[in-house]
């Protein structure tokens, strides 16, 4: 046989243990992936009804799913490759799965369930009857692509899968049925075809300097090229093209023009899905880059990381301005987005000792801003569907299981102890003191700023929200109209937050492990 | 940071924010605002947010173009570092993957055609979600354009049309009877003979797409609907990408778990050979030739 | 520079195509000319990617008996293998068309989404729309 011969071809034929497949658990990836894409594809041909019972049951499966996967993979102390196909990569494709991945994965699949629960009575109201289907069928398909980027090993693949998250994306923000919601569509998809045309130029001088897609050989083939000088120029012109558009696309500081529109405006399940999830697997796919394609240590030297922490600084603060001065009560949920994006760039921006909280950010903030934009939603439906504070006064008086869950998401936004946010915070401070000296202090300036900004909103938000009117006298607890689903899903997000308030420490080892299988 | 301080006024006293939000509103839209009456971040936001001035306009505009101008100046000054064009021994052309895929193409997927065999095989993956991208598109444009008629509005465009149906040019009517069945074959010749010659199933189906859209213009509405409606268009789609979706997971899993597949190749070079790439050609371009005639329909007429 | 700019001259036309298209995407206030410039983005990738996978002198990756790879059955058995040095870089290709793919998806999308705002707002000018948007949603 010729094969034998080639001696590449037997280092992978050869199964590596992480190639090895001893455990049935390690199959549930992949069916995650393709169980999710099978049900988008057979939600064209039913009902709503029936295409949202789908979908609740694909999303609870996948949290089993991953959840198994995470247990095994913690247990097993290292991560473990799927071949999606007959040829290992780099012929063919792969997934990688670790412990981080495993964490995000389960995170995602339970944040999607809990936010389409807690707006699915949004949902069958902006939504028209006849396309009620379709919206299931995109948060599928958007579900689908999250999962793969999460993933994937694969440079290519993951340009696949961006592709079909921002159509996906855009789609659900248009499916609200209004004018204003087609403006905010345009203005996204302007936007994320120009992040996706650098990322798409990216990958191709990428491929042209290394000569492969996969993950782990561009690795090997960029550290040989750091270390001669070769193309020197070529790979930090990548580099950036891959931090301006993944930075488009998650909304970091001079890119955001298009967030509190898309945001503000859609029906509130997916205003929950958009800021909880979508932002995050392109954040997720970058620090996979800075790990996985380029190695920190070349990343280290581009100072790429510089400019991105001057930027989540400026996120941090002017995202938290903007939304001081909005007097809509999502667009100034969506302006807070910005700020918070804006935590994970500066955990980012810190190096490899703030790696672990911008990742544990990415945990809080999928857990806490679907909670407010839900809760949001519910107070919409007092106030006859209105955004406006002025519309809102007392609001929370009238649902007052809504006005606890807003008032923990607002607490753990701000940082008070206990909620999910302070631990961020902390876990911010102490990673920025251990840089430069610079770095610190305008890290610890930048997290002060920004807690009193945070503050400065939420506060007279909660104030007016719980504001004692005339008609508002007597408190509801559960709404005028009680929407069992919503307040499932507020209470389950409500534990969230304290369980990952208290039990941070869990998630912090478990997110380091995860780190350290990347490097 | 005026605003700030106001807020922070505010917060002090929680339920003047109220009051005042509401008297901005009512400023807002009665009379346009005095100078003096407005304060300076209230202008500045106002120049911004609105985006109606002209310095806010031409201050983006200058900033856009200088950001667009770094970015294409970076992109040429790196072109000339790039390895050279048509070179054999530029990283990208030498891997072992190309090696691979030229080599041992053949002995691994049956396919002649070693694009066919990289693209349905080797990295089916990406081709599983390609496929996913233009389904999910033919649905997003199908919620933006399909119109959801009642009975009423539906007869009574039946009999609009058939008012309009005779007015079809004959030399275009005869014109079509020759050409959609001749392109229709070579769409699927092209579509058949993915794996052995250029093709495939994305160019075969477009091909196809294109013989629904003449057959459509020439023909009208009501002879394309006996045999092509909305229901057959979705069924068609489901049953392609489903079938696609299912082969693949079979196809993932029997290869990640080492169990014998029993898809075999068949002969190299022959019709009925490598395995999954011809159903899967011919899935995909059923697939891409209803997205087609579906973009059409929907843009000329908002239905299919 | 030059020199280098020269010899790459597929890769330097594909980035000025690609610059017209950025700059057209970014600042023309029409869809229908955004849209125009993403599909010139998007090509000239395809032409940046397509020149990446060039050898010079060799054909398409397809087997071919003109340049004495016939003998398909022993290739298959594994026994002999198809000259490399006759064939370019098969994998630019699978990528553009993917590419491909993707960017008439995105096209027909923005063009729907074109005409629904052109049924709402009367005009393409997006800041025209935007204005409007706002205004509608200050009288409210």
């Amino acid at each position: 046989m010729f094969l034998e011969l080639l001696p590449f071809y037997n280092k992978y034929l050869e199964p590596a243990s992480a190639y090895e497949i001893t455990n049935v658990v390690q199959n549930f990836p992949f069916i995650s992936i393709l169980l999710s894409l099978f049900i988008g594809i057979v939600c064209l041909a039913v009902r709503p009804k029936t295409a949202m019972k789908l979908v609740f049951f694909n999303l609870g499966a996948c949290f089993l799913l991953g959840l198994s996967t995470l247990i095994y993979c913690i247990g097993r102390g290292d991560y473990f490759i799927y071949v999606m196909g007959q040829f290992p990569a780099p012929f063919g494709n792969e997934i990688r799965v670790g412990v981080l991945e495993a964490l995000m994965a389960t995170a995602f699949a339970l944040v999607m369930f809990l936010s389409l629960m807690g707006g699915l009575k949004h949902i069958f109201h902006d939504v028209l009857p006849e396309k009620q289907t379709y919206y299931f069928l995109m948060m599928e398909f958007l579900f689908t692509s999250l999962i793969a980027l999460i993933y994937t090993n694969d440079l290519f693949t993951a340009y696949v899968f961006v592709e079909i998250n921002t159509l996906t994306a855009c789609a659900i923000v248009m499916l609200k049925h209004s004018k204003e919601t087609l403006v905010a569509t345009a203005r996204y998809l302007m936007m994320s075809l120009l992040g996706s045309g650098l990322i798409m130029i990216g990958i191709s001088i990428l491929y042209d300097i290394s000569g492969h897609l996969l993950m782990e050989d561009i690795k090997v083939a960029v550290t040989a090229l750091a270390k001669t000088g070769k193309y020197k120029l070529p790979l930090e012109v990548v580099i950036c093209l891959f931090a301006i558009g993944l930075g488009i696309k998650s909304a970091l500081y001079p890119f955001h023009s298009w967030l509190p529109d898309a945001h503000g405006t859609s029906t509130s399940g997916s205003s929950a899905v958009l800021s909880g999830l979508v932002l995050k697997a392109y954040i997720i796919l970058l620090i996979k880059m800075i790990y996985r394609v380029f190695g920190m240590e070349v990343i280290l030297n581009s100072r790429v990381l510089n400019i991105l922490f001057v930027l989540g600084v400026l996120a941090m603060t002017i995202g938290s301005i903007k939304a001081i001065n909005s007097r809509d009560l999502k667009r100034m949920i969506a302006y807070s987005s910005v700020a918070q994006i804006g935590y994970i760039y500066l955990g980012i921006g810190l190096g490899p000792a703030g790696m672990a909280a911008a990742c544990l950010q990415i945990l809080v903030h999928a857990y806490t801003k679907p909670m407010l934009f839900n809760t949001a939603g519910a107070f919409m439906d007092e106030a006859n569907g209105s955004r406006k504070f002025k519309d809102l006064v007392g609001a929370a008086r009238k649902n007052m299981w809504a006005g606890i869950g807003f008032a923990v998401g607002a607490f753990s936004m701000i940082g008070i102890p206990l909620f999910a946010g302070f631990v961020v915070k902390y876990n911010l401070a102490t990673a920025a003191l251990t840089t430069t000296k610079l770095k610190a202090i305008v890290a610890l300036v930048a997290l002060v700023i920004s807690t009193v900004l945070n503050a400065v909103y939420y506060i007279p938000a909660l104030m007016v929200l719980f504001k004692k009117t005339d008609d508002t006298k007597d408190i509801v607890l559960f709404g005028s109209k009680t929407d069992v689903p919503f307040v499932v899903s507020n209470g389950i997000f409500i534990i969230c937050n304290f369980i990952l308030g208290i039990l941070s420490f869990i998630f912090i080892d478990i997110i380091i492990m995860g780190l350290s299988m990347f490097a | 940071m005026i605003n700030v301080v106001e807020s922070l006024k505010n917060f002090v006293n929680g339920t003047q924010l109220i009051e005042s939000k509401n008297e901005t509103e009512i400023k807002d839209s009665t009379v346009v605002k005095k100078h003096h009456e407005t304060s300076f971040t209230e202008r500045v936001t106002a120049l911004i947010e609105k985006g109606e001035s002209k310095a806010a306009r031409s201050a983006y505009t200058v900033v856009a173009v200088i950001m667009a101008i770094i970015i294409i100046g970076c992109l040429i000054y790196t072109v000339s570092f790039l390895p050279h064009f048509g070179g054999a021994d530029n990283p990208a052309n030498s891997s072992e993957v190309v090696r691979a895929y030229i080599e041992n193409g053949i002995h691994d997927t049956g396919a002649t055609n070693f694009v066919a065999g990289m693209i349905l095989n080797y990295r089916a993956f990406d081709t599983l979600g390609e496929s996913s991208v233009l389904f999910i598109a033919a649905t997003a444009v199908i919620i933006l354009l399909f119109r959801h008629k009642t009975k009423e509005e539906e007869k009574a465009e039946s009999v609009e049309e058939e008012f309009y149906e005779d007015k079809h040019d004959v030399i275009l009517r005869h014109g079509a009877l020759i050409l959609v069945p001749v392109t229709l074959m070579f769409g699927l010749y092209v579509l058949f003979n993915g794996h052995l010659s250029p093709g495939g199933g994305f160019s075969g189906g477009t091909i196809m797409g294109a013989a629904l859209i003449l057959y459509n213009l020439a023909f009208g509405d009501k002879s394309t609907k006996k045999f092509f409606n909305y229901n057959i268009n979705k069924v068609v789609k489901i049953i392609a990408l489903g079938f696609y979706a299912l082969s693949q997971a079979y196809a993932f899993y029997v290869g990640a778990n080492h169990l014998p597949s029993i898809i075999s190749n068949g002969v190299a070079g022959t019709i009925l050979s490598s395995g999954l790439i011809l159903p899967l050609n011919v899935c995909v371009g059923f697939e891409v030739a209803c997205t087609m005639f579906g973009f059409y329909s929907l843009f000329d007429r908002e239905e299919i | 520079m030059l020199s280098g700019l020269i010899s790459n001259f597929y890769e330097t036309a594909s980035i000025i195509v690609f610059g017209i298209g950025f700059v057209t995407l970014l600042l023309n206030r029409n869809i229908i000319k955004k849209i125009i410039g993403f599909n010139f983005m998007d090509t000239a990738i395809y032409l940046f990617l397509a020149s990446k996978g060039y050898i010079t002198g060799r054909i398409a990756p397809i087997v071919s008996e003109r340049l004495g790879d016939a003998n398909v059955v022993a290739y298959q058995a594994g026994t002999a293998v198809p000259n490399i040095n006759n064939y370019v870089n098969p994998v630019p290709a699978g990528l553009v068309l993917t590419g491909i793919v993707v960017s008439v998806s995105f096209t027909a999308f923005f063009l729907a989404l074109a005409v629904r705002l052109y049924r709402a707002y009367n005009t393409l000018d997006l800041h025209k729309i935007i204005s409007i948007m706002n205004k509608e949603e200050n009288e409210e």
